[in-house]
Formats: C-alpha cells, sequence, structure tokens
C-alpha cells in the first residue's frame, strides 16, 4: 500500500514537472545570504518553481557504496539507497507559508511525513509555526538533508543518541532579531514526545531514537504530558552561529485511565551547536555536542543509563575552487568527522567503576561538490566500540562512497 | 586540460583504488585462541546455520516488557550476562537464597533467586532477612558441548578414583531431582528420582537445555513451554518464547568451541604445567575427559582439556555461604573448568573476579581461597618458592 502511494507521489512529482515548459522553471537556489541560520535550514532549500505557480518543488536523494569491516568480519559491497525526500512549499497567501518534506526511506519500507507546518508571519520576532514540527535540539535535526553534508553517515551522537530526524506533531512560536553583524533567533514549541521505549528497548540501552517507532504520537500522546523544545541562536556574521537548546518532558506513561501506573519520569535533553569558518583558509567547522537527563528508576537495569552525552565535530577545508571537469564552480574538499557518544555515563553500584557503553569514531573524507547542491563524497571510518564493562573494543573500519543532490 | 582536471581525475583513479583494495583496511580478526565465541571446527553448513539461529536467540535477542521481560528479572538478554561467552562481571552477579528441604523445596516461595530487578512501576524482591543466600558469577559458556557428552559413568569413575585420596580429595556427582521437561538420557544412572547433574557452579542442573530453560525464567522472567510459570505471580501464563528458539540456543550452546589454550610451548607454562599436576591440583582440575556419541559429528569421542571432574567437593568453610541445591552441601561447589581462565579480563573488564561469586581478584587469590578437601594441595601450593607460583599462574593464564 505504502508503496503504491510513493509511486503515485513520485508520478505526480514527476508528471508535474515533465508537463511543464522546463524554460518556465525557476530554479530559487538557496539563499545563502548571511541572513540564514540554522532554523532556516527547513525552508532555505534549493526548489523549483513553475512561472507564476505558487507552489514550489525540490527534494534530495543519497545513495552509498559501503564496505565495512568489524573485527575481521566484513559485511562486503554494500549498495545503499538511503533516503528520497520530497518537499513541497507553498506561500498560501502573503504571509501565510507551507512546508512539507516527505522521506522514503527504502530499507524500513517506511514513508514519513518529517515535516509538514504551516507558518504565520507576525513580524519578524513572532511567528506562529503549527502541524508536524522538526525538534530544534542541537544543530543537525533541522539541518539533516544529505546534500550538506561530506559524510555519507549521519553523525553517531545525531541519529543513534539524538533521536534525528525527530519530528512531532505540535505548535509554537519562532522569531529572529538583527542588528548590524548579528542574529539573534529563538524558537520554543509544545509537541508529543517520547515514551517508555527510550529505556524499554531492543537496543539494551537507553535509547531516544526508539521512540521513533511509535507512529502513534502524531495522533495521540502517549501520556498527555508536552514535550517542550526551546533554542536561542546567536550569529555573527563574520565569526559565525552558536546555538544553546533545551527539550524535555515527562516521557513515560504514568497513569492510564486514572489508575497509577508509576511515578512521573523526566527526559531532559540540552544541547550545544556551533558553525564557523576560518575566513582566510576557508575552513569550515560545523559540531553539536548534547547532554541527556533521563529519570530512570533505580530499580531497573543498569544497563539502561540514566546520563549520555556525546556530539561530534566536522572539519571541512576547500581544497580547490575552480572550473573543473567542466562545472563551474566546483569545489574539492578534504574533511574529517569527529565523534563520540557514551551511551551510559555513570557507575556500577557493585563496583563502583565506570560503566562503558562508548563508542569513537573518526572519518576523513574527500568530497567533490560539482556545484553547492550536489557531493560526491568518499569516506574512510575508523570506530572503536566498547561495552559496558568497558572490554576490549570492538573495531569497525572501511570506505563508503556516496552521492547525494538536491534535485 | 588543466593540471586541476587531472587533480580531480587522480583522485577519483584513487578512490577506485581504495575501494578495490578495501578489504585490507579494515580490522583484521582477533586470533582464534583469544577470543571464546565462535562455532566448534567442522560443523555443517546445516549446523551452521543452527548456530547462527542460536547465536541470534543469545545475544541479539533482548527482552522487554512488551516481549515477556519480568515483570522483576536479573537481566534483559544472555548475552548481557555473558558477554562473548565468558565469565562475567558483579553487575551480572546473582543472588540464590534459602534452604530447599529433602523433596528440592525451597523454604520461601519466592526463590531460590533474588529477582532483584524490576520493571518501571513494579518493586524488585528483597532479600528476606537473616537467610542465608550464595551469589554466583557467569562462568564461561564455550566448550559446554564437550561437557554435556561426558559420559556419567567416567563420572563416577572420577569420584571413585578419590576413594582413598592420601591428600583428602573426595568429591562426588550431584544428585538433584529433575523438572518433568526433562527428557532423561536412556541409562541415566539414579538414586531414587535424583540423577546426576553437571552444569552450573553447584552442578545442580541436568544438560544445557535444562540450565537454557532456569535462565529464560529465573534470569529473565520469561515463561516457555517448557517451564510456564511467572516469576512474579509464581502461576502458569503463556510461553514467551518459542520452543524453536529455545532449542536453536541450546544448540547454539552444544557447539562453541573448546577454549583454546595459548603458548603452551613456553618452557615457564611447561614447568608450570608439570608443578601443577606434581601438587596434586589435577585430583579436581582433571585435565581431560572424553565425549561419547553424538549426532553432531564434530563433537562425537573426542578427548578435550576443560580442566575439571564435574563433580562438587568441599571447599572448606571459607566458601561454605551456607546455600545449596541437590544434594551438594553448602560448602561443596563443582570444580570450576579452569578452560579459558587466562580470557577472564577479557570479559570481566580487564579483572579477574574469580570462584563462583567473583571474590578472588587474581589467580593466586582463588588458589589460597582454596580449603576443605583441596587443603593439603592448596599448602603445596603455598609452599612453592615464589618463581615457581609465578610458573603456575603462567600456566593458568594460558589456558
Ligand atoms: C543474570 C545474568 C545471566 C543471564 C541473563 C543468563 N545467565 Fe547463564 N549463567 C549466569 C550465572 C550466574 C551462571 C552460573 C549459575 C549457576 O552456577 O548455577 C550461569 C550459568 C549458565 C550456564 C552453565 C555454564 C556451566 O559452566 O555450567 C549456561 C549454559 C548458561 N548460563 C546459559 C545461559 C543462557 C542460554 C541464557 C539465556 C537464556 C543465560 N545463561 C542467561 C548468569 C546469567
Ligand atoms: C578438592 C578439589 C580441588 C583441588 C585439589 C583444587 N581445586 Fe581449584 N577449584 C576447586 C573448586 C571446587 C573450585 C570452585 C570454587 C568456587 O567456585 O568457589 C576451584 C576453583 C579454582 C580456581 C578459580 C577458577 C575460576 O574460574 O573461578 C582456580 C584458579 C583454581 N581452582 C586453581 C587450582 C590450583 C592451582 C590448584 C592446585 C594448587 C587447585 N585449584 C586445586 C576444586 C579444587
Amino acid at each position: 500500500m505504502k508503496i503504491l502511494i510513493l509511486a503515485t507521489l513520485l508520478f505526480i512529482a514527476f508528471n508535474a514537472q515533465a508537463q511543464i515548459d522546463t524554460t518556465l522553471l525557476r530554479r530559487t537556489t538557496a539563499d545563502t545570504s548571511k541572513r540564514k541560520m540554522n532554523m532556516d535550514a527547513i525552508y532555505n532549500r534549493p526548489m523549483l518553481q513553475s512561472g507564476k505557480l505558487p507552489v514550489s518543488l525540490g527534494g534530495y536523494v543519497e545513495a552509498n557504496y559501503q564496505h565495512l569491516g568489524t573485527d575481521g568480519i566484513s559485511e562486503g559491497h554494500q549498495f545503499q539507497f538511503r533516503r528520497l525526500t520530497l518537499f513541497v512549499a507553498s506561500t498560501i497567501s502573503s504571509r501565510i507559508k507551507f512546508l512539507s518534506e516527505i522521506e522514503f526511506e527504502p530499507a524500513d519500507k517506511e514513508i514519513s511525513v518529517e515535516f509538514a507546518a504551516v507558518d504565520v508571519e507576525f513580524h519578524p520576532l513572532f511567528n506562529l509555526r503549527g502541524g508536524m514540527i522538526v525538534n530544534p535540539i542541537g544543530a543537525f535535526n533541522q539541518n539533516h538533508d544529505g546534500p550538506k553534508w561530506e559524510f555519507t553517515d549521519r553523525p553517531i551522537s545525531a541519529e543513534k543518541m539524538l533521536p534525528a530526524t525527530w519530528s512531532n506533531a505540535g505548535f509554537g512560536v519562532y522569531g529572529k532579531y538583527y542588528q548590524n553583524r548579528w542574529l539573534l533567533g529563538y524558537e520554543l514549541y509544545l509537541t508529543s514526545g517520547f515514551d517508555n521505549t527510550i529505556i524499554e528497548n531492543e537496543f539494551n540501552r537507553t535509547y531516544l531514537p526508539a521512540a521513533k517507532a511509535n507512529a502513534e504520537r502524531f495522533e495521540e500522546s502517549n501520556n498527555g504530558e508536552p514535550l517542550i523544545t526551546a533554542k536561542v541562536a546567536v550569529k555573527n556574521t563574520r565569526f559565525g552561529e552558536i546555538g544553546f537548546s533545551y527539550m524535555g518532558g515527562i516521557y513515560n506513561k504514568y497513569q492510564e485511565d486514572g489508575f497509577k501506573l508509576d511515578d512521573k519520569r523526566r527526559l531532559d535533553v540540552f544541547a550545544l551547536d556551533i558553525n564557523t569558518r576560518i575566513s582566510k583558509t576557508g575552513t569550515a567547522f560545523t559540531g553539536e555536542y548534547a547532554w541527556i537527563f533521563v529519570n530512570v528508576p533505580d530499580t531497573y537495569s543498569q544497563q539502561f543509563g540514566n546520563k549520555q552525552h556525546g556530539g561530534f565535530l566536522d572539519i571541512v577545508q576547500p581544497l580547490l575552487k575552480d572550473n573543473l571537469l567542466g562545472w563551474r564552480n566546483a569545489v574539492l574538499n578534504l574533511a574529517c568527522r569527529l565523534e563520540y557518544v557514551d551511551y551510559n555515563v555513570g557507575r556500577f553500584k557493585e563496583t563502583g567503576e565506570n560503566i562503558g557503553d562508548e563508542i569513537w569514531s573518526i572519518m576523513p573524507a574527500i568530497s567533490f561538490r560539482p556545484n553547492p547542491q550536489t557531493v560526491f563524497r568518499l569516506n574512510y571510518r575508523f570506530q572503536k566500540q566498547r561495552d559496558i564493562f568497558t572490554n576490549p573494543a570492538v573495531n569497525t573500519a572501511g570506505f563508503s562512497f556516496g552521492i547525494s543532490t538536491y534535485f | 586540460m588543466n593540471k586541476n582536471h587531472f587533480a580531480v581525475i587522480g583522485l577519483f583513479l584513487l578512490l577506485i583504488t581504495i575501494i578495490i583494495s578495501c578489504q585490507k583496511l579494515e580490522p583484521s580478526a582477533p586470533a582464534e585462541d583469544s577470543i571464546l565465541d565462535g562455532p566448534v571446527e567442522n560443523l555443517t553448513s546445516a549446523q551452521n546455520i543452527q548456530h547462527l539461529a542460536g547465536d541470534v536467540g543469545f545475544n541479539g535477542q533482548v527482552f522487554t516488557a512488551a516481549t515477556g521481560l519480568g515483570p522483576v528479572f536479573v537481566a534483559t538478554s544472555c548475552g548481557s550476562c555473558h558477554a562473548g561467552d565468558g565469565k562475567g562481571h558483579p553487575f551480572t552477579t546473582l543472588t540464590r537464597f534459602g534452604k530447599n528441604d529433602s523433596l528440592g523445596r525451597n523454604e520461601f516461595d519466592h526463590g531460590p533467586q533474588l529477582q532483584e530487578r524490576a520493571l518501571p512501576g513494579y518493586a524488585p524482591e528483597k532479600l528476606p532477612v537473616g537467610t542465608s543466600f550464595a551469589k554466583f558469577t557467569p562462568p564461561i559458556n564455550s566448550g559446554l558441548g564437550f561437557i554435556e557428552l561426558v559420559s556419567e559413568d567416567d563420572i563416577l569413575a572420577m569420584a571413585a578414583g578419590n576413594f582413598n585420596n592420601p591428600d583428602g580429595v573426595r568429591g562426588h556427582p550431584n544428585w538433584s531431582l529433575l523438572p518433568t521437561y526433562i527428557k532423561i538420557r536412556p541409562g541415566s544412572e539414579n538414586q531414587g528420582n535424583r540423577y546426576i547433574t553437571r552444569f552450573g557452579k553447584k552442578a545442580s542442573t541436568y544438560n544445557l537445555l535444562h540450565q537454557t530453560i532456569l535462565a529464560y525464567n529465573q534470569d529473565m522472567g520469561i515463561a516457555s513451554s517448557f517451564d510456564p510459570s511467572d516469576v512474579f505471580t509464581l502461576l502458569d501464563t503463556d510461553p514467551e518464547i518459542s520452543d524453536k528458539i529455545v532449542r536453536e540456543v541450546v544448540f547454539y550452546l552444544q557447539t562453541l568451541k573448546a577454549p583454546i589454550q595459548r603458548d603452551q610451548h613456553n618452557s615457564d607454562v611447561i614447568t608450570g604445567k608439570d608443578l601443577f599436576v606434581q601438587i596434586g591440583c589435577e585430583s579436581c582440575h582433571k585435565q581431560t575427559l572424553k565425549t561419547g556419541i553424538s549426532p553432531v559429528s564434530a563433537l562425537e569421542n573426542k578427548e578435550f582439556h576443560p580442566y575439571t571432574d564435574l563433580l562438587v567437593h568441599d571447599m572448606g568453610p571459607g566458601l561454605d555461604d551456607g546455600y545449596t541445591e541437590g544434594s551438594a552441601k553448602t560448602s561443596e561447589w563443582r570444580t570450576a573448568p579452569l578452560w579459558g581462565l587466562g580470557l577472564a579480563p577479557k570479559s570481566q573488564g580487564g579483572q579477574f573476579f574469580l570462584l563462583h561469586d567473583g571474590r578472588a581478584r587474581s589467580i593466586d587469590e582463588a588458589i589460597r581461597m582454596h580449603g576443605g578437601e583441596a587443603l593439603v594441595i592448596k599448602n603445596r601450593y603455598n609452599a612453592l618458592q615464589e618463581n615457581e607460583k609465578q610458573k603456575v599462574i603462567k600456566f593458568l593464564n594460558s589456558l
């Protein structure tokens, strides 16, 4: 059934284009002006618009080849079609716009609406947003489009500690203020949220992404408690941007039909994100670090930690910016991603010693961008993972090569 | 073409070369003798398929409330306690308590195993005040298929062999009552309704199916068609695991390879082994046992080297915790197999937690805690020169 829907969607999407005289298409390339912040990533995408039609279309694809091995066991040649995402945006009337992002991940046989919200602008400082919202925790969650990154995989801390892409039904307000070189942005949303699976799951660890499997959250909150997400970011057009974000609320189902099931248990997440560029060398730094605090019952297993933290730092150095192989403004980058996650911060009650469950990864990369919307990337991952007892690490390493592009 | 074109083309050629040489840049496998998991050699492909399925059940299946965990439990998967099929850690050490009567009934309803953890919303069990208890640290799970195939005649012969042991070593098989789901092997020895049991630190389970069903039920609160009782209500409930998965997990255990000795040609190791035998450690820690017939030909009629006699021995007051199982006395413990001993730190977080409850923090300490039937022999070890002791330990570390 899902396949059918997708096929229809694709058909409409492509036909819509096919029937239009392409000379009428206007490419609204992403606005890279310095007025944009991470919070604008959702709208700040290249889209196609036809004539005076109020609707613009866009999307991106991501596909990879991967050859990874773990302690002598190779996965062999893996060909992956990670995802296809379609954006549909429209300006309904002045100051009312709509944008949706529909993602198809064939491996999960899943079509999901990642974002579908109506924005009403009252004042640059005050806008309303309602619908399916991408919670602004850290910067990656809102800024997750494949073609933006030099790496085929999403950061571990963003996807396997924080639950990128994490979106929920809800509403809230956002706004921006600028003066000279400074921009200040804020977002505040109330949405549906997490559930008991973050500590009752088959990953055998506290795992926020486990809550993504519960699609019911789009219809009915598991406990009737809102998840609050708030973010403040400051940008200086010369130095870069720094963001502080918070997401939290009661995650567990503590009562049903008036019967008490458990105490109320909270989840609190704090994140810090930065991006900056050294103008002299063009070196770009993008990073994010998050701290998670979960109220896990004392009498539950220590396998499920009550604290986690982790993050990533991407360093991207353009090597060549030139007319390459006939592409004007093509760029060749050298990059490296450093990652770390401690899934279980704490000490064993029995021994007082550190609980492990940690992962490190270093990923050098070469990427080639024939234009800003398209990236070819070659990554070599070297990763170490230790179990909760801090036994000798399991080593994983190998190459991936991928292409990702907006269309 | 300018030189930039060459650069780009060059890079992509490099890329292709790298991809072709891929596998060389991936981490190599650890040496076979440095890990405990992995199947015995020469399984048929059908047996490999079954072993892999059991591996998934053992290591991959993590139970949750939704799949039957608890509501009171000790851990969430077999693999959580038996990481890499190696020895466990104080965090995975479990507690058993109470006293059993002659019919094997525990004085407490909720026994013998303490369900010390609970799902959110439930309270875990507390140890009844003043009762005796013992702690059990998970043992190595490798090579158990060989141990399962040692004939009862051989076990009885080892007990009989100690009849007049001048060092005071005795030992006997543990005779236990069996649950009804156990299919007794044809010709199995019995004393009334009690049978020879061999697995566990008190040697209180009959075979790997028995141990597995107990683990599902008592360690994770998973009811099966074999033992449908619920740990919380003590009433029968629906199976939470299929018979098929249980059988696959049992097959997985049966076909785990025997731990492989390292450095056996090292001269210190050879001297250490000679000393080990000379001072009488082998009276209990029997080097070589053999299997009988088996449907798995890779296990059939094989000699193997577990360093145990599968008997329980009185280890003296120091190791008497006042808790027991089967016909073993409270001070009696099954001779711990010593194979894989040197690999213990690889699954115990870089340290040693030895003896039944992990109280010994080094091999030397484990030996010095021997008493009872092992007293005379332990004293001989104590009387060795320091460098001789080191050689014994080096030998034990090579196992
Ligand atoms: C709470 C941690 C824990 C879990 C979970 C657990 N085990 Fe164990 N296992 C132990 C301990 C402790 C022992 C020693 C028990 C004893 O001596 O009676 C043991 C003993 C064993 C033995 C006997 C080894 C020997 O040398 O005699 C086998 C086999 C075994 N477990 C298999 C399993 C299987 C299969 C599962 C999952 C169905 C499992 N275990 C789950 C802790 C655990
Ligand atoms: C009377 C029988 C007996 C003799 C003799 C004996 N042992 Fe043991 N050994 C045992 C038993 C029983 C255990 C397990 C005790 C427990 O679990 O608390 C054990 C445990 C051990 C352990 C710890 C193994 C582990 O995995 O925790 C080591 C090491 C050991 N013995 C070495 C020796 C050495 C060396 C000698 C000779 C000096 C020796 N033993 C003599 C019965 C014996």
